[in-house]
């Protein structure tokens, strides 16, 4: 389990993210979801070690992951999807995703043959550079290439972000498959209708702080959700 | 007949200064792409590596100096990093600038104060500084294998950063740092490797160039510094490949420009082509054009 307590972190001058706790139990999806602002992103990139916070704790299975450097975080199983796919244009697809497996010395054949299966999208264009696919196949590459890592948790920053709605379908349907196949996601998005009805807790935050909680479902039939996230 | 002889002898002796030229340029370059860095300091990495050779080769055999120059050279190349580039790397990029600048201040003042700013001469290396005479062109070794060298190291350092794992890394840090780190690398490791390549590159530049030009004065290295810092702007700065044409289109020129009798102005043509690369194509022969992030 993923837990955060008391998390404060500041961030361009302000407190992003002010006294945050929540945690991701194993197997699960959870969601932060929240404005522009509310310090999501902020969030996940302290967890990933790019951000230090100003105080709380970050613990994954009751180890400590403060002051860890994101390369000891990723080998511990912790990876993120950087808001805005942020694929190295570049590089082949191929090489993107085995740069994603760079801290791993084994065989990649498999985890290649598995990104392929989950998107064969991407293995028709194994040799194209990743800055001429479209923004949907690179949102399926940056989640590929974080795949390659053999997460046992992924983070997401706004996977949809710039999608066509269709195409947004198809990034949930595959975060769902992920899961099944029983990698932990914690996905964070401005679409909350998507990730609302995909996720099985949810946390809303609002200028840095947690101010509602509950899971999913629950949380769609809230009316102030509905108001504030859903547009209804 | 004369003539055509005089002008294939500075031909010659022009490509060998562009590979000198080049292989300190490879320095510059690769910090730029890695760390956006100008590392003002390289330089004075060169012209050290040049005392390092005289003062070790007055106790030890050439077969042993050469690899202990070459070592010394990387150890100081990396320390510089450490000690004053990497304790900025938060900083806003003009502190790590004026931080090169003050390093390159610091070993110029050092080398003078420990030699007393005399200039010394270096040893010299059998076999490569003799003369050889093909045709009527006469020319030394040295001419004929610094092309060569250079050549060889930028192939050797071209397949490792296409076919390898570090040089993977390499071009995934230079692209995106942030992302770099999430895919677990470890941008610390990447960047001193990019100093021990540039280090080592500047230490084999200055047995090449000491050779030819055999005193070590303590600002030796700004001259062939700023040559090989805007053949690096020209070919456009990030590109190996484009350090490498330019440093031998810059070092090929000046020997023209000297051969037709304006040695002048062979330094001034240099820094001519600086401002109109700058004022023309900043982004040099090979430079990636910057784009906007969507």
């Amino acid at each position: 389990m993923l837990k955060i307590e008391h998390l404060s972190v500041n961030y361009g001058g302000i407190e992003a993210v002010r006294d945050i706790s929540f945690e991701v139990p194993d197997g699960s999806i959870v969601t932060l979801i929240g404005a522009n602002g509310a310090g999501k992103s902020t969030t996940l990139r302290t967890i990933a070690g790019l951000l230090k916070p100003k105080s709380g704790t970050i613990t994954y299975n009751g180890e400590d992951l403060l002051g860890k450097s994101t390369n000891e975080i990723v080998g511990r199983g912790i990876t993120l999807v950087p808001e805005g796919r942020r694929v190295f244009p570049d590089m082949t697809v191929l090489e993107n995703l085995k740069i994603g497996a760079y801290l791993r010395k084994d065989n990649l054949d498999a985890d290649i043959r598995w990104v392929y299966d989950l998107f064969p999208r991407l293995e028709e264009r194994s040799w194209q550079a990743a800055g001429t696919l479209s923004g949907g196949e690179q949102q399926m590459l940056a989640v590929g290439r974080a795949l390659m890592s053999k997460p046992k948790v992924i983070m997401m920053d706004e996977p949809s972000l710039g999608l066509a709605p269709i195409v947004v379908q198809g990034i949930f349907e595959i975060i769902k498959e992920i899961n099944r196949q029983g990698v932990t996601v914690l996905l964070i998005e401005q679409n909350a209708n998507m990730a609302l009805h995909t996720a099985d807790f949810a946390y809303v935050l609002e200028t840095g702080r947690i101010t509602m909680s509950g899971p999913g479902r629950e949380l769609l039939k809230d009316e102030n959700v509905k108001k504030a996230y859903l547009g209804k | 007949m004369d003539n055509l002889t005089y002008y294939i002898q500075q031909l010659l002796a022009g490509i060998s200064v562009g590979g000198q030229y080049a292989l300190i340029a490879i320095g510059y370059t690769m910090v730029y792409g890695i760390l956006r860095l100008i590392n003002f300091a390289h330089g004075d990495i060169f012209m050290m590596a040049g005392f390092f050779m005289v003062y070790a080769s007055a106790s030890l055999p050439l077969y042993m100096s050469i690899p202990l120059v070459l070592l010394l050279t990387v150890i100081l190349g990396v320390s510089v990093e450490k000690i004053a580039y990497k304790p900025l790397r938060q900083a806003p990029r003009m502190s790590i600038m004026i931080s090169a600048i003050g390093v390159s201040y610091l070993l110029q003042n050092f080398a003078t104060y420990y030699t007393g700013g005399l200039p010394r001469p270096y040893p010299v290396i059998p076999f490569i500084s003799e003369t050889i005479v093909i045709g009527s062109v006469t020319t030394s070794w040295i001419t004929l294998l610094t092309p060569v060298l250079t050549l060889a190291l930028v192939i050797g350092l071209v397949f490792l950063i296409k076919h390898t794992k570090i040089g993977m890394a390499m071009r995934a840090v230079s692209h995106d740092f942030e992302t770099a780190q999430l895919m677990g690398i470890k941008t610390n490791n990447v960047i001193s490797m990019t100093f021990v390549i540039g280090s080592f590159l500047a230490a084999v530049g200055s047995i090449l160039f000491f050779t030819k030009y055999p005193t070590v004065t303590p600002i030796i290295g700004a001259m062939p510094g700023l040559k090989a810092f805007v053949a690096a702007v020209f070919g456009g700065i990030g590109s190996v490949p484009g350090a490498v044409v330019g440093a031998f289109v810059i070092g090929i020129c000046e020997n023209i420009i000297k051969s037709l009798g304006y040695t002048t102005f062979s330094d001034a043509f240099t820094f001519v082509l600086l401002i109109l690369v700058l004022l023309v194509r900043p982004s040099g022969l090979f430079g990636e054009k910057s784009t906007d992030k969507v």
